[in-house]
């Protein structure tokens, strides 16, 4: 490929940090030292061309090192992996956590989601408004969507660039710990609460997938072992793959990520197909608002995740597993990296596995702020190194998925039953929970409850029995509304409480259990408040590939600040509120993928079945 | 209707097993790998299409296209999705005509659709009403600087739109962005289906997303090569050579009073075929035949821009 650069070099911190990643430039064609060899020198073909993969983790280098990403920079991610300037630059500008802007080394980016603005986000951001100036790069403080920290709401995630890099979640946060960290950097803010925070049942007897949370050291693999640890890899490399495949089947697990595709089913089509190599992907990517549990397991028992990736390459016949880790969870990166190299170190990766004869092979790659790469094609396409735009299907993962390539791919909390179903048996699984919601679940409880978390709970038990765990809503309020599933999720009223969390249950309530969100509002929640907030998430993390998504989102907020903004006149609300029911239904059915699909579930729920817009105050 | 590739079997005459799927209840039968569009246009429905390419990948990126398909949860692209045996396409179900109404309406709500052929057409097709999502916002300067997940919300006064100045930095084409539908047909054909110079993606994130160079550099300091593919492609006039823009600037275009006329390209051996349009007997545009199987299109810049020479001609020389 002949590609063409502008004249801009990169400054030499930005040269190290991408240097470091990919090893020193070959020759002046690739963005080295020119010489006399490069006049013999193939600089082309597949192999030059094979490196696009690694624009995403290029582009993290320089970002996390200077901060935001120079013309210098870009051009020289370009040379080193032949990939054309413009086309960096646009995978650089589709995530938020990217500058393409030169901005300060310090960003502390606020949480002002759903969750959050339960929990006073908009006090503090107006606090900080005064202390700081408004939101926005050059102020050091941005406004963030959900940074999965809702138990501990409202959060804030600090930043700085450097060598090493810094970052740090904070919650729940002040305005003096935002000016702390801008001023003296996230090193000098308290540690994070520990991991068991987020798990208030930590300890208990009886829970299966939470188990390890706070009982063992996340950074030990000695701990994962003596605590029942590789004991379901133990036991399925004793089975043939298609044994381990139909015991899932037998257990009747269906994905936890949203859709609730039965995971057996995903497996065996994608073990069928005789293209090689097979691929995992774990999506990790976990950004729908209200949810949290996955940050929970990785952060607390993140060598559960590895055994259970590696089960599942045995079983599909993958060598290769990826974790699709979304870019806010600091911890949790440097938990999983940790265990992967603790892993390997003990082969339990690597090249024949325990003598088993399987090889598994593992890699983090890092999001960098954008909601739709938890789309399971769109997340193919952030790790090939392109913009995280969601793929047409057909052909589905199974078929061609990374890299063309027949894919599985499962969120943290599916691939974590995995070792439960292998060592206790598909059927004898199948017995926890409802007939068609199989096994324990992961609920994200969060809003203004006494105990908010992830709560490990059998399928079946109903909402209200959730919110009971989590301590009910503080005395003296009174329950408003719940939002189940998150934002793409829907509302249900508080009268509604004896719906049971099952996949049949909530539909059949016409809801969505969604990722698990359970997220609940008292009667000092200003709905309006949190429907514009929804519509701000879709219209802001909408990747604008189709229209009905791109413009339809954008209208959709349009109509809602109108009727925020004008309460009082009927007629144009009856007309916006038509308006908003025709670009929701276009959304539903024109959109690509489930971004735009859901983009108007919440927002219709709150006026179908909690009448708020109907309110006139 | 759409012209369609009957692909390298149907180039080569071999047969080709037929698949038939019913449209709107009747049958009809189209080559087995066909896309369903096709299949419309062979049962006479016209379809409204404007990210579809008859000489690139479809991107099924606007959404206008959707048809209803027995079975699936939500509408399908017929420009994309390729025809099963048994299949049921309803094309003019209220669903249908729902889903187009509202694409058309987005669309024309957000962006500047006056040089989009058929536009109007298929607005009153559809019974599309733009203007009832307000008045439309003035010209944004900052298209240009991205910071994806964020936006200024106001109060919804006024509806979002792609209008922005227009971008002339060569004497070739113009970029009137305004116009632009973010269909990818541009970067298509200046990617790897054709042109492979790269000089123009897709940048930023959602409604704020822009076709653009690196740090939208201007197209003489980019990896642009003015082959004009992308003009070829684009479906808005969004894209337009100086020529067009010009005349239309100064209300002397006028497509009536024009004539085509295809010719062979004379500066290389390839044999790119050419279609000269000539307004007073002057080339006001060169285009080139999408059929045609040498060049499929594509020119490059000498074939698309170097006519001057054809009538550099003095007072005298005329008439």
């Amino acid at each position: 490929m002949d590609l063409k650069f502008s004249n801009a070099e990169p400054f030499p911190e930005e040269r190290d940090a991408v240097d470091r990643l990919l090893g020193a430039a070959e020759g002046g064609w690739h963005g080295g030292e020119r010489d006399e060899k490069d006049l013999r020198r193939a600089h082309t073909g597949h192999a030059a061309r094979s490196r696009r993969h690694l624009v995403l983790e290029a582009l993290h280098a320089v970002n996390d090192r200077v901060g935001w990403i120079s013309p210098g920079a870009l051009n020289y991610i370009g040379k080193r992996l032949s990939v054309a300037a413009a086309d960096v630059y646009s995978v650089a500008t589709f995530y938020a956590l990217f500058s393409t802007n030169m901005r300060p080394k310090r960003i502390v980016h606020v949480c002002t989601d759903i969750a959050c603005m339960a929990r006073g986000s908009k006090e503090v951001c107006a606090d900080l408004e005064k202390r700081l100036g408004p939101a926005g790069a050059m102020s050091g403080w941005k406004h963030s969507p959900c940074l999965g920290v809702c138990e501990r709401a409202p959060a804030a995630l600090a930043v700085e660039a450097g060598d090493p890099p810094h970052e740090h979640l904070i919650g729940p946060v002040t305005v003096d710990e935002v000016v702390l960290a801008l001023n003296d950097g996230p090193e000098a803010l308290a540690a994070e609460a520990p991991p068991i925070m987020a798990v208030p049942q930590a300890g208990q007897e009886g829970l299966m997938l939470l188990k390890r949370v706070g009982r063992v050291d996340p950074e030990s693999i000695d701990d994962y072992i003596a605590a029942d640890g590789y004991a379901g890899l133990r036991r399925a490399f004793e089975m043939e793959p298609g044994q381990v495949i139909s015991e899932v089947k037998d257990s009747r697990l269906m994905g936890r990520g949203g859709a609730a595709f039965p995971t057996g089913i995903k497996w065996e089509s994608t073990a069928k197909q005789p293209a090689t190599p097979r691929y995992l992907v774990c999506n990790a990517d976990e950004s729908e608002p209200g949810t949290f549990k996955d940050r929970a397991i990785l952060e607390g028992d993140p060598f559960a995740l590895i055994e259970s990736m590696t089960i599942a390459g045995y079983a599909i016949g993958a060598e290769r597993g990826y974790i699709y880790l979304r870019g806010e969870y600091p911890r949790a990166y440097r938990m999983l990296r940790n265990a992967i190299e603790k892993a390997r170190e003990r082969g339990f990766l690597g090249e024949n596995i325990q003598g088993s004869g399987c090889s598994f092979e593992l890699e983090i790659r890092r999001g960098a702020g954008a909601y739709i790469c938890g789309e399971e094609t769109a997340i193919f396409n952030s790790i090939e190194g392109y913009r995280g735009e969601p793929r047409s299907k057909p052909p589905f993962p199974f078929e061609f998925g990374l890299f063309g390539k027949p894919t599985v791919v499962n969120n943290v909390e599916t691939l974590c039953n995995v070792p439960l179903i292998v060592q206790m048996g598909g059927a004898e699984y199948a017995k926890i929970g409802a007939e068609g919601s199989t096994g324990p679940k992961l609920f994200c409880v969060s809003g203004n409850l006494a105990r908010p978390g992830v709560y490990e709970v059998p399928f079946g038990v109903t909402l209200g029995d959730v919110l009971e765990l989590a301590g009910g809503v503080t005395p003296g309020r009174t329950l408003q509304a719940v939002l189940l599933g998150g934002a793409a999720g829907g509302f249900v009223r508080a009268d509604e409480l004896d719906i049971p969390l099952t996949f049949e249950g909530v539909r059949a309530n016409n809801s969505t259990l969604g990722s698990g969100v359970v997220l609940a509002f008292d009667d000092t929640v200003d709905l309006t408040g949190v429907l514009l907030r929804i519509a701000r998430f879709f219209r802001d993390e909408s990747c604008g590939q189709c229209v009905p998504c791109r413009v339809g989102t954008v209208r959709q907020e349009e109509a809602l600040l109108r009727i925020a903004h004008n309460r009082r006149d009927a007629a144009a609300k009856g007309r916006d509120v038509g308006l908003l029911r025709d670009v929701g239904r276009a959304m539903k059915d024109a959109s690509i993928c489930g971004l735009g699909q859901a983009a108007w579930n919440a927002i219709e729920s709150a006026i179908d079945r909690l009448g708020v817009l109907e309110e006139t105050k | 209707m759409n012209a369609h590739d009957p692909g390298a079997a149907g180039r080569m005459n071999k047969s080709v097993p037929l698949v038939t799927i019913t449209i709107d209840g009747e049958e009809v039968s189209v080559p087995d790998g066909s896309t369903i569009l096709t299949a419309c246009n062979a049962a006479g429905k016209d379809t409204p299409t404007l990210c579809y390419g008859d000489t690139l990948t479809p991107k099924n990126a606007c959404r206008v296209c959707m048809v209803e398909l027995k079975g699936s949860r939500v509408l399908v692209p017929s420009c994309s999705r390729k025809v099963q045996p048994g299949m049921e396409v309803l094309t003019d179900s209220e669903r249908v005509r729902h889903s187009r109404r509202l694409v058309l309406e987005l669309l024309g709500s957000s962006v500047d659709l006056s040089t989009t052929p058929r536009i109007d057409e298929w607005m009153a097709r559809y019974d599309a009403d733009p203007d009832r999502y307000g008045e439309r916002a003035g010209e944004s300067l900052r298209r240009d600087v991205h910071e994806p997940g964020e936006h200024h919300a106001g109060n919804g006064s006024v509806a979002a739109t792609m209008s922005q100045p227009v971008k002339i930095d060569n004497d070739l084409f113009v970029r009137d962005y305004s116009k632009c539908i973010l269909c990818y047909k541009c970067v298509d054909a200046c990617g790897v289906q054709w042109q492979n110079s790269f000089a123009i993606q897709i940048a930023g994130r959602g409604f704020d997303s822009q076709i653009s160079t690196e740090f939208a550099a201007e197209l003489p300091d980019s990896a642009c090569v003015f082959c004009g593919n992308c003009v070829e492609v684009c479906p808005t006039g969004a894209l337009s050579f100086k020529s067009e823009y010009d005349m239309r600037a100064d209300g002397t275009w006028d497509e009536s009073q024009q004539t085509q006329t295809t010719t062979i390209c004379t500066y290389c051996g390839v044999g790119c075929n050419l279609n000269l349009h000539v307004q007073d007997n002057k080339i006001v545009k060169v285009t080139a035949p999408h059929d045609h199987d040498v060049n499929h299109g594509n020119l490059c810049i000498k074939g698309r821009f170097g006519f001057q020479h054809v009538q550099n001609r003095t007072d005298d020389d005329k008439d």
